[in-house]
């Protein structure tokens, strides 16, 4: 059963070059608009946080999600989002579109129905040694794989922010501070590059001291 | 392009499945005439990297402003009139001779909107997302940004709220030019950290 989603992809191999380009419009096809204003349009019906917006995506089966296109995603997860809330039904999908509408996986996670208290004062401070919680939630983190389990430094402290572990899977809500954790990219990888860190921005209730 | 020249060319599986979308909600008075209009307009016109060179420029021309973006870059960027989603908690990060910074976002495609616009598709796409966090110095150079092996690289990765613009080092030789001039070398390559000017 996955887990971590494939959407967690920082330090993933075998992905070849980057197809950069200087410039290019917002949307090359109109369809790419439609895709984005009607994920807008459910989520904003189904009142969907962010962390369940995101889950949405991130839910989506791990060989579409590598060959689709982004705003194919976001149709992808709008669609689900509007069956899971009872907006429209998978048939009535597939009906009008005169074929297959592959929709995301369910969420694994259960809602979130009591929810530990605010963390309102920082735990740490700017400096502070932390190591990140090595776990693999069964729902929506923000928390990436790449840094579970290893210690960094404290360099900022963000306000309080709602988590989104919590957030994605109900109307529950908890807030805590977010930090940006600077971390040595010879600590993350074993082939990690000289002069080179890594500031990954995270919840109070990923962290411990180190 | 029909061959015929008489039917439109047939939709594509995901315009299909966009098109199927789009009719059974708007059927549920869920779609506001023009909405799809108004998206486009909003993220093609409004917003966009020409906000975020206006922002380097003033940094490079104005020490007290630079100092102010430094410190707080939300209340500094809302100055020069920009904000709004994706905006709300932004933090500057400065290039100088010793230092690189360079944004990605390995989870989904986090990106300051009010002063970059959409992410760009390469950004957003899994080579980009993967590779910068586990070899920064070897992709920046194939993207045509080699640096020096004693310049730092700081990665920011936008995982949580906070959205990153580098503040890229103002080039030599423009000691005589103007803000605006200044803003006309700013490119969006520079603010995301895969090219130096």
């Amino acid at each position: 059963m996955p887990v971590d989603g494939i959407h967690d992809l920082g330090g993933m191999q075998g992905f070849g070059a980057v197809a950069h380009s200087p410039a290019e419009s917002a949307f090359p096809d109109r369809w790419q608009a439609t895709a984005r204003a009607l994920m807008e349009v459910v989520a904003g019906a189904v009142e969907a946080s962010g962390g369940e917006f995101r889950h949405s995506i991130e839910r989506m089966d791990p060989g579409h999600y590598l060959t689709s296109s982004y705003y194919e995603h976001w149709l992808t997860g709008a669609a689900t989002l509007a069956v899971e809330h009872g907006l429209v039904t998978h048939a009535e999908l597939e009906a009008r579109a005169g074929g297959r509408f592959p929709l995301s996986g369910p969420a694994l996670a259960p809602p979130v129905a009591d929810t530990c208290p605010d963390v309102g004062e920082p735990r740490f401070g700017v400096g502070d040694r932390v190591r990140v919680r090595d776990w693999h939630p069964p729902g929506h983190t923000r928390c990436p794989g790449y840094v579970r389990g290893k210690a960094g430094t404290v360099v900022r402290v963000d306000g309080t922010h709602s988590v989104p572990d919590v957030e994605a899977h109900g109307p529950a809500r908890r807030y805590e501070p977010t930090y940006s954790v600077r971390f040595d990219a010879a600590g993350l990888w074993h082939d990690g590059q000289r002069g080179v860190t890594v500031h990954v921005d995270l919840w109070d209730s990923y962290l411990e001291p180190a | 392009m029909s061959e015929s020249g008489h039917h439109p060319a047939p939709l594509s599986p995901v315009e299909r499945r966009v098109a199927a979308l789009e009719a059974l909600l708007t059927e549920r008075g869920l779609v506001p005439e023009g909405f799809i209009e108004e998206i486009t307009r909003r993220y093609e016109s409004e917003i966009g990297p020409l906000n975020g060179a206006k922002v380097v420029a003033r940094a490079w021309v104005d020490p007290g402003y630079k100092e102010r973006l430094l410190t707080d870059g939300t209340a500094a960027i809302a100055e020069l009139g920009f904000g709004g989603p994706e905006g709300d908690h932004m933090v500057v990060v400065e290039n100088t001779p010793d230092v690189h910074n360079v944004i990605v976002c390995t989870l989904c495609s986090c990106y300051p909107w009010p002063v970059l616009g959409l992410p760009p598709s390469w950004y957003k796409d899994p080579p980009y997302r993967a590779r910068m966090v586990r070899e920064p110095r070897a992709l920046l150079a194939e993207m045509g940004c080699p640096l020096p092996g004693d310049v730092e690289v700081r990665v920011w990765d936008s995982s949580a709220e906070v959205r990153y613009l580098v503040l890229p080092q103002r080039p030599a030789g423009t000691a005589g030019m103007t803000e605006a001039e200044l803003a006309g070398l700013v490119t969006r390559d520079s603010m995301i950290g895969v090219a130096r000017l």
